[in-house]
């Protein structure tokens, strides 16, 4: 009989365990809350990775009472998001690709939140030699020419995005050649593969100032108007998808714009990184950026 | 080196100063992971007795099926759930891709096949004429079933300890349909490869340790119970 007794105390633990597991925390409960309280944000994955949004959000949800779901992806994949209605506003990097989604009538309300700028990084000895050269598409160039080793996220990101007009403008295709290879992964874990690799790659400045403890890269390109990093928020088309959350939506892109908010992203990173990662912009014109 | 050393230090420090972050992460892991386990037992040793026990034309088939399918990639799981449960999905309606649920949902699917499969298994291996002993002792089919799953016990906790270590260390899945939102859907897989995508090597390889630390207390226990019980 001791083991009849003993299948028993398993059972009664297992359902213990469930009746615990399940009680405690609502783990069931999520579809019972107001069911617009949601909102997914599709974002890119430098937000993330920053830290920014660890910050941003809390505050956010504790004003308004919203619930924000943070799907940290590239720009390129939150908007395939947003088309498919999965989303109900982004915080991407993108301008072409933005323009493109809102034109198509999949996006309202495309606003300007704040920039920073992509630096084109590399190991130190710097085999392209494209140290202090002015032009990124220059450096491109050189980098292709000495073929050294490019990391490209490879991932239509906005980076990725960022990356192509480069090449484009440089009148270089890089793709399939030995020296060029494509990640496919965020830019934190690009950053890591070129820094174990050697290798060149472009990213924004907020990741690389978040990781540079870690990594063994130089900053070798900045300052090209054309590594302008430029993020806006921008809310998925109610009139496309109908279960998008437009109020939430709508609440978000204001947070992000308001004036509190816009104070807290120009202060964001100095304590830690001695510069701040982004640069607050609402309300300005996009040609005045970097000027 | 000096990194490994460092998250063994990290992992020290995040245990004994009761990180909150850290707990949550690390409750919500064996919750989900736990209730996944749980369903895709009853799921699995029900449907892998019932194929053991019974003669059917494609049994070898249904068999490899199941064999396969304890193989089944968590990012395929992973994307398979997303479609379905996503908005504009056939099953929308329940709004729960992105939560702790949907998590649950993609683990027991991975975990099933697994459970199902050794089940399948360890009946199928019991001596065949136990069967008949059983019913001539005058047991109703019921019982001899019951009878038959107690004799199998051995491996069926084996196999509860194959589903479960099978989706607490996967990643696929649960980052694609939980989201690995910060307090609500991160598991201690998600968090990780976050970590190292931030390049925070020592919280990821600490995160990585109490992962392992979790897995080997729940088959500690699961072991203490399974020994405890052989037949004598």
């Amino acid at each position: 009989m001791k083991v009849f007794r003993n299948s028993k105390v398993i059972i009664t633990l297992m359902i213990a365990a469930l009746l615990v597991a399940s009680g405690t925390t609502n783990v069931f409960a999520a579809k019972q809350e107001p069911k617009q309280k949601n909102i997914i944000l599709a974002t890119t994955t430098s937000t993330q990775d920053t830290g920014l949004l660890d910050v941003l959000i809390p505050i956010f949800e504790k004003e308004t009472g919203y619930f924000v779901k943070t799907i940290a992806v590239g720009s390129g994949q939150a908007m395939a998001m947003g088309q498919k209605g999965e989303a109900d506003v982004m915080l991407v990097h993108s301008p072409d690709a933005e323009n493109k989604f809102v034109t198509d009538g999949f996006g309202v309300n495309r606003q300007l939140v704040m920039h920073n700028d992509f630096i084109i990084v590399g190991p130190a000895d710097d085999p392209a030699k494209v140290k202090g050269i002015k032009s990124s598409a220059e450096a491109f160039k050189l980098i292709a020419k000495a073929e050294g080793l490019f990391l490209s996220r490879g991932d239509n990101s906005g980076t990725h995005a960022k990356e192509k007009t480069l090449w484009k403008k440089a009148d270089i295709n890089p793709v399939g050649h030995k020296w060029y290879q494509e990640t496919g992964l965020g830019m934190g874990q690009t950053l890591n593969v070129a820094a174990e690799k050697k290798g060149y790659t472009l990213t924004d400045r907020g990741t690389y100032l978040a990781m540079k403890k870690n990594l063994n890269l130089d900053i070798l390109v900045e300052g090209d108007s054309a590594l302008l990093n430029i993020y806006h928020v921008i809310e998925v088309n109610a009139d496309k998808w109908p279960k998008v959350n437009v109020a939430g939506a709508k609440a978000f892109a204001d947070f992000m714009i308001s004036k509190k908010t816009q104070n807290i992203i120009k202060t964001f990173g100095i304590d830690k990184y001695g510069s701040p990662l982004f640069f607050p912009d609402a309300g300005k014109n996009v040609e005045d950026l970097g000027k | 080196m000096e990194l490994i050393v460092q998250g063994i230090i990290k992992a020290f420090e995040l245990i004994v100063s009761f990180d909150p972050e850290v707990l949550g992460i690390t409750w919500l892991s064996l919750k989900v992971s736990g209730i996944a386990t749980l369903i895709s037992l009853f799921i699995g040793v029900s449907i892998g007795t019932v194929v053991a026990l019974t003669n059917f034309y494609g049994k070898r088939l249904v068999i490899s099926l199941i064999n396969t399918g304890m193989g089944l990639p968590p990012v395929v799981v992973g994307l398979f759930v997303t479609i379905l449960i996503w908005r504009n999905g056939p099953f929308g309606f329940l709004e729960i891709l992105y939560t702790p649920s949907a998590i649950i949902i993609a683990q027991a699917i991975i975990a099933t096949p697994i459970v199902m499969g050794i089940s399948l298994a360890a009946i199928q291996n019991l001596p065949p004429n136990l069967r008949l002993q059983i019913l001539s002792l005058g047991a109703s089919r019921l019982q001899m079933v019951w009878v038959l799953i107690k004799e199998a016990r051995l491996p069926l906790l084996a196999a509860i300890m194959a589903g479960f270590g099978g989706v607490i260390s996967e990643v696929g899945a649960s980052i694609m349909v939980g989201g690995n939102i910060k307090g609500y859907s991160r598991v201690l897989t998600t968090a990780t490869v976050m970590e190292t995508g931030k390049g925070n090597f020592d919280i990821a390889i600490a995160l990585g340790i109490i992962l392992l630390l979790l897995a080997f207390l729940v088959n500690l226990l699961l072991t203490q119970i399974q020994q405890r019980q052989r037949p004598r």
